[in-house]
């Protein structure tokens, strides 16, 4: 039979379920670079300006950690820069939607199904992929058209769009082989965001370190995060990176079919073994179940944390010296602290990444009570002696230590790294953990909201991930596109301490652990009401 | 009678949906009650209200003379269950499982644990994630019968085991019930019903049709009769007979218990040369049950 049989018709069954969530993500993408080419003239009129903007992010550690160096200082140049965070986001979701319907599915048993119907062999991963990618063309050719029509150069226009989407297509195929390597749909999603991860965190390391003179530089060439970066739209319009890049993308494909024509349904490359025969002694009570299920998930992000964090840190120590020969910047810095008050600023900004980061592990984590809720696990636990308050603050108690662990990682090794460039490794560490640990009750409120989601609205508990994505929208771009303050106001982390370095003031601190505890009490109690499990 | 499950008028929406509509339930202690039902009658709504999960919205439930949401903890130390669609943790053995489920519960029999492992011969150190469904549901089957307790919630326990299985399966039931534990049995598997069940109630669309033993039961149903004749009997007009059917001198008919009498005197008086009567299967009362044509009489 024809291996590819039926692609078709999975093809039409995948835009049928994402009939909704697929436009909405490919409309949202696609605005973002036309609202910012809208933004920049607004905010930098005269190209003096823009000039002066662009040597002034050039010369701060924490915009070319988190978008780049500007390569060109004209509108179109500013735009891709600033944009180039979001080419993560299309990286993301494009994994994410592969496994969703690749590794989802056959966990769930609803491939088996499909496969007793005559569809070929390749047909599912195949149908996911020329869905992934047709969706990037789309989003592609809008963003393309959305900047030519504000009468940017089309060809940098062009070459923007295309950015994204070999994004899109690289990492759909990451999404791919990770699919066929594990065997349950976390795992291949946990594998492929560590892939994309490790990509962005070489160019994050790659392009400090080049640009503080460091021997680090070639990360952002071997990262693939850093060639997709590479094309440098408006600037360079290096199209030729195209060619590794689809290269890169078709060998990954091949892989994953490899992978797929040799395996059993249901297995995967990382097979399950056998384990004891009885439970350990410690494997009683809901608090040892939740450590069974959590602690996989907690060491892996404690061990990427703790490792970028170290990259960080070993490249905070240049961060200082890249001072330009401009004097008007030269008294900037001098203002912000000199080369010391940049270091910490720049810190600061990595910790607050960080805690974005450990946001989402707290938000996994509450949304494991549904995960478990909806497939069925909750119902033995709760029909044993065991009330639905301790079984929530058996995961809850994840949602709230697991974020302190990963900061304490990301905290100790990037002070660490940094200490020992200055020889003071000590106080360095403890001022850069102080600084980690600040960050907690904006983590906490947002983990709460999500249990308060589980609780009370429970077919909405997904809406957790929209609140944070909504979070650090308003964080990274509120500012560009002038969002009324108390809009932006919104977000917690807009009301934490910049540690270390900064003045640390209570109140705000206190207030978010408090909201974070009126959230997780309406949370608990609508769990306590409601119907379990609720479909 | 000490009752363990009494059940009154209970009523249970999912927004505009009706699961339980005034459903009855009565199970008293150290019965094995069978709970049947075509699917979707409510059998597992019901369950839910029993174990806490669901909050009815109306009627009188008691559970071991408990309110089964108010006292959930308390009452589910004396009570296991067993869900229809078992889902296991992929990452832990089908041993830690077991362990697992019996600690929440105060710990297990250990001798038993073995025994029941051994007798379902289930492989406890495969993970979950590789047991087929039959594998799963002999996990939380061990589970539930090696926890020293009062009341069995089984719901559709045997769906996915072989006929072996669930032979081990009725035995460990019956040597439940012999120790004297309540037991809640949801089935579609009549014989297993008919072997383990002292009473029964059957429910349809989230309503009580049928409750009472099973002798009780059988006697609502009709006796088929089919008579060789050597004149022609007249039993169309005789109250309760039904599907009358005559082929020269050959009768057919299914009839009432309480029209037993009059029938046999007719047969009688029209010469009957051979006579077999079938007793009504229980197969034909739910099929009645089930299909709703026909029901209540």
């Amino acid at each position: 039979m024809n291996p590819l049989a039926g692609t078709g018709q999975l093809v039409r069954l995948i835009l049928r379920r994402d009939r909704l969530v697929m436009p909405l993500w490919i409309i949202w993408l696609s605005v973002m670079p036309a609202n910012f080419a809208a933004a920049f003239p607004a905010l930098y009129p005269t190209a003096a300006e823009r000039s002066a903007f662009a040597q002034t992010s050039n010369a701060n550690a924490a915009l070319v950690a988190l978008y780049g160096p500007v390569h060109t200082a004209d509108l179109g140049g500013l735009v891709a820069w600033r944009i180039s965070i979001v080419t993560v986001i299309v990286a993301l979701i494009s994994l994410l939607t592969v496994v969703r319907h690749t590794r989802t599915e056959e966990e769930a048993g609803r491939r088996e199904l499909l496969g007793a119907a005559p569809i070929g062999r390749y047909a599912g991963p195949a149908a996911a992929l020329v869905v992934v990618f047709a969706a990037n063309l789309l989003l592609a050719t809008a963003v393309a058209a959305g900047l030519a029509g504000q009468g940017l150069p089309v060809a940098g226009s062009a070459a923007l769009g295309a950015q994204f989407a070999a994004a899109g297509w690289l990492f759909a195929a990451v999404g791919a082989v990770a699919a066929q390597l594990a065997t349950t749909a976390a795992a291949a999603r946990g594998i492929a965001a560590v892939g994309l991860g490790a990509a962005v965190a070489g160019r994050v390391v790659g392009d400090l370190s080049a640009h503080a003179g460091g021997p680090l530089g070639w990360l952002s060439g071997v990262s693939p995060f850093g060639w997709v970066m590479r094309l440098r739209p408006y600037a360079d319009d290096a199209w030729w990176v195209l060619g590794p890049l689809a290269a890169a993308t078709a060998g990954l494909v091949a892989v994953a079919a490899g992978l797929h024509g040799r395996r059993d349904l249901g297995s995967g490359l990382l097979a399950a073994g056998t384990g004891p025969a009885t439970g350990g002694p410690r494997l009683a009570g809901p608090v040892a179940l939740a450590w069974r299920l959590h602690r996989g998930p907690l060491a892996g992000w404690t061990a990427g944390f703790a490792l970028t964090g170290a990259l960080l840190g070993a490249v905070a120590g240049g961060v200082g010296d890249m001072l330009t020969d401009n004097p008007t910047l030269r008294d900037l810095f001098a203002r912000l602290g000199g080369a010391a008050g940049l270091v910490d600023l720049f810190l600061a900004a990595m910790l607050g990444l960080f805690a974005v980061g450990a946001t989402g592990y707290a938000i996994a984590a509450v949304g494991r009570l549904r995960v478990e809720e909806t497939s069925g696990r909750a119902e033995p636990v709760l029909a044993a002696p065991v009330s639905r308050s301790r079984w929530a603050a058996s995961h809850l108690l994840f949602a709230l230590i697991g974020p302190v662990v990963l900061m304490a990682g990301a905290g100790s090794t990037m002070g660490a790294a940094y200490g020992l460039s200055g020889g003071d490794v000590g106080p360095t560490t403890a001022r850069v953990l102080v600084g980690a640990f600040a960050t907690l009750p904006a983590v906490w409120l947002l983990a709460a909201v999500a249990l308060a989601l589980v609780g009370l609205v429970p077919r909405l508990a997904m809406a957790g991930w929209a609140v944070l994505a909504a979070t650090v929208g308003l964080d990274l771009f509120g500012a560009l596109l002038q969002l009324p303050q108390p809009l932006r106001d919104l977000s917690p982390f807009t009301h934490l301490p910049s540690l270390p370095g900064g003045q640390v003031s209570a109140v705000p601190l206190v207030v978010l652990a408090l909201l974070a505890a009126g959230s997780a009490a309406a949370g608990m109690i609508g769990l306590r009401r409601r119907d379990l499990p609720v479909g | 009678m000490e009752t363990t499950i009494q059940v009154r008028g209970l009523t249970k929406r999912y927004g505009r949906s009706t699961a339980l509509d005034g459903l009855d339930l009565s199970v008293a202690a150290g019965e094995v009650h069978g709970f049947l039902g075509p699917n979707g009658a409510g059998k597992t709504s019901t369950i839910r209200v029993l174990l806490g999960l669901l909050r009815p919205d109306g009627g009188q439930v008691s559970l071991l003379g408990g309110d089964p949401w108010r006292d959930a903890v308390a009452l589910h130390r004396r009570l296991a269950y067993v869900p229809g669609d078992v889902s296991l943790w992929p990452n832990l053995t089908g041993g830690e499982v077991i362990d697992l489920l019996g600690r929440l519960r105060g710990g297990l029999d250990r001798h038993r644990r073995t025994d029941l492992l051994e007798r379902f011969a289930l492989d406890p150190t495969k993970k979950c994630r590789s047991y087929s469904k039959g594998n799963r549901q002999k996990v939380a089957l061990i589970a539930a019968l090696a926890a020293d307790v009062e009341l069995l919630l089984l719901d559709e326990p045997t769906s996915g085991l072989d006929p072996l299985m669930e032979a081990v399966f009725r035995d460990r039931v019956a040597d439940a019930a012999r120790q004297g534990r309540t037991v809640l049995l949801s089935s579609h598997i009549l014989a297993e019903v008919e072997a383990l069940c002292d009473r029964v109630t059957i429910v349809r669309d989230g309503r009580t049709v049928e409750s009472g033993t099973l002798a009780e039961l059988r006697h609502l149903t009709r006796t088929t009769i089919v008579a060789d004749l050597a004149e022609v009997a007249d039993l169309a007009r005789v109250a309760g007979v039904h599907g009358l059917s005559v082929d020269g001198t050959r009768l057919r008919c299914e009839v009432e218990p309480a029209a037993l009498p009059e029938v046999l005197r007719r047969l009688a008086e029209a010469d009957v040369r051979g006579l077999v009567s079938q007793p009504p299967t229980l197969e034909e009362l739910f099929l009645r049950h089930y299909q709703g044509t026909g029901a209540r009489r």
